[in-house]
């Protein structure tokens, strides 16, 4: 009943009972914080801080304090906008397409890589906003009935079909993760000790109880939305790349950008997982549950999709050349010898050559290999939004207006605010809320452990 | 065991330690004519619902449904907003009517179904299983969230004989609880 191929390697290592799992995943919520939780959580609370200093000075004085001029009129805002929101779909792949796909490995992670992606599609969100200006106005690019008689959104706009996604995609993700956790916060609610404590999981559980009917509702509802979140992942992207597809702006007018997007959306989100949960798993002492397995798994995940994106940018080239446009072969043209061409070979590099060491097996089962190839990923894809967005545009039509762009101290203290920001609400969830799956970890135990593997091939069916 | 089940009896709750022990435990009693009211356990077990006799949830059609209504509501919403009220000439698009513009709205209206079907679906999830925020744990027994699993059978006959069987199937704890 339990049977699992022993070719398949088990996924939850050591001797493992259903209660030493709840104790492993309850230890980080219930001791006090590592010393080395202090510090990265201060550094990350100044970042923050910094960051949004820059934030206020920027809706106080208007968005000229940034670095853009008449030709480069979006840079490192929307660059930052859809880093972020593609750093957030390796959350949404993780938990929907896998358990679609009935990836047990998955189990492990999903719980810290939705955490990932809501944190980031928040930071995502901040800059459409500021970069409203009058950010108090933010709410016009709702439909709602106005003094203007009433003057509507307009719904063939891919900017407003991006706040559609984007809202959508950050309430569902949340939704999702959600339902996941009301099980495990239960859990903690039941061997909690100290009563503020208690009290806190009991509202955070919603009183779970664990019974027959309810676990048979709690599976079709994660089926569900899983089915529904797997379109929307792929939708988000898609819309997002729409801003850019469906003007007539050289070099972004591309019918390739949806699917290109979307394979580096799951490209840096695939890295940002691996970089935080190499330091989960290190932190909180999870290495039993985070294995090399599962790091494998993901170094995989991220050649195949670093190699998409490579065959992109290739493809996008030859376009360009086939095209017989001369302003599209000159976009390209610039964009790799032109006065950037530092940013493209900075792209190609980090995001399809990098990728390319994870076919040796001893370098993707290295950690401190896949940790440099995490970040490395993760700079070349800033990178490529970069290249995508300023290449674009800072030479125009009218070679008497071409202009280079350079980031103030606010565009630079806003990117890092967001980052600080980001490892804020990371941290701080890492220290309260169950960091893995355990429920459904336990469904797993049976089959994928390694105590029972090991006892199942020696003694066979029972 | 029929669903219009109205007879209060008393319940017996026996405790267990691991899953497939429950799910045979389940198996046996009703085999045997008893009527399992509830099982608490930390993690789905598969396939207790079937051998318990639970119906299949209804929430993936309601789900489907509430896309429906997202559809619809989207359909309705752009069709007012960009044909009805204030129709503008948007890059020349064709908008004398709704089905001309439909094509830019698809982005929206995709976005709309998932949401209301996803949302409405979660409330739907949280009232029949009447989880709120602050509600008293359900499960009677804090264990049930770790490693344990407790089944509630509605005693029939003899107290002695259902204590022994459930003995038998491997029953840590056994306790009467009066309905």
């Amino acid at each position: 009943m339990h049977y699992e191929s022993p070719v398949r390697n088990p996924l939850i290592l050591g001797d493992k009972s259903y209660s030493e799992i709840t104790n492993d995943i309850a230890k980080p919520i219930e001791s006090k914080a590592p010393r080395s939780w202090w510090i990265a959580f201060s550094i990350a609370f100044v970042m923050f801080m910094w960051g949004l200093g820059c934030i206020l000075y920027t809706i106080g004085t208007g968005i000229g304090v940034w670095g853009l001029n008449k030709t480069v009129d979006w840079a490192w805002d929307i660059t930052n906008f859809v880093w972020w929101v593609g750093i957030g779909h390796a959350g949404t792949l993780i938990s929907a397409v896998l358990l679609l796909f009935r990836q047990k490995w998955r189990m492990a992670i999903n719980r810290s890589a939705e955490a990932m992606t809501i944190f980031s599609v928040i930071q995502a969100g901040l800059f459409p906003l500021i970069h409203m200006g009058r950010i108090w106005n933010a709410y016009w690019v709702m439909p709602i009935p106005n003094q203007y008689g009433s003057l509507w959104v307009n719904f063939n706009s891919p900017l407003l079909w991006d706040v559609f996604a984007i809202s959508t995609y950050l309430t569902v993700s949340t939704v999702f993760w959600y339902v996941g956790l009301i099980p495990d916060f239960a859990m903690i609610r039941d061997r909690a000790i100290n009563p503020v404590q208690k009290h806190i999981y009991k509202i955070l559980s919603f009183g779970w109880g664990g019974q027959a009917k309810h676990w048979q509702r709690f599976e079709e509802v994660s089926l569900v939305l899983a089915g529904l979140a797997t379109p929307l992942v792929l939708s988000v992207h898609t819309i997002v790349s729409f801003d850019f597809a469906t003007s007539v702006i050289p070099g972004w007018h591309t019918t390739i950008f949806p699917p290109y997007f979307v394979a580096g959306a799951i490209f840096s989100g695939f890295a940002m997982v691996q970089t935080l949960l190499l330091i989960v798993r290190k932190i909180f002492k999870m290495e039993d549950y985070i294995n090399i397995e599962h790091i494998e798994m993901m170094n995989i995940v991220i050649m195949v999709t670093g190699s998409i994106v490579g065959v992109a940018y290739i493809t996008e080239l030859v376009i360009a050349w086939y095209s017989g446009v001369e302003y599209e072969q000159y976009a390209f043209l610039n964009r790799a010898t032109g006065p950037y061409w530092w940013a493209y070979w900075s792209m190609m590099t980090c995001n399809v050559f990098s990728p390319q060491f994870m076919w040796s097996k001893k370098l993707r089962t290295n950690l401190i290999f896949t940790f440099v190839i995490s970040i490395v990923v993760n700079i070349g894809m800033w990178f490529e939004r970069f290249v995508i967005i300023v290449t674009s545009i800072h030479r125009d039509y009218l070679p008497s207006s071409w202009s280079m762009f350079s980031p103030t101290f606010v565009d630079i203290g806003i990117y890092i605010g967001t980052i600080g920001f980001f490892f804020v609400l990371f941290l701080l969830y890492a220290r309260t809320f169950p960091v893995i799956a355990q429920a459904e970890l336990k469904t797993i135990l049976k089959s994928s452990g390694e105590n029972f593997k090991k006892h199942h091939n020696e003694h066979g069916t029972h | 065991m029929s669903m219009g089940h109205t007879k209060h009896n008393p319940i017996v709750r026996a405790l267990f330690n691991d899953d497939d022990i429950v799910l045979n435990a389940v198996k046996d009693l009703r085999s045997n004519g008893y009527h399992i009211s509830e099982v608490y356990s930390p993690f789905p077990i598969h396939g207790l619902d079937e051998v318990m006799g639970l119906k299949r949830t209804r929430l993936s059609t309601a789900a489907f449904f509430y896309g429906l209504t997202g559809l619809f509501f989207c359909s309705w919403l752009t069709w007012y907003t960009m044909i009805s009220d204030w129709p503008q000439n948007i890059g020349g698009k064709p908008n004398e009517y709704w089905a001309l513009n439909m094509p830019s709205f698809i982005p929206v209206m995709f976005e709309l179904t998932v949401f209301f079907a996803a949302h409405l679906m979660c409330w739907s999830y949280f009232a029949v299983n009447k989880l709120y925020p602050g509600a008293k744990a359900q499960n009677p027994d804090p264990r049930t969230t770790d490693d344990h699993f407790l089944m509630e059978v509605e005693l029939e006959g003899e107290e002695a004989d259902l204590t022994k069987k459930l003995q038998e199937l491997g029953a840590l704890e056994i306790s009467k609880v009066e309905a």
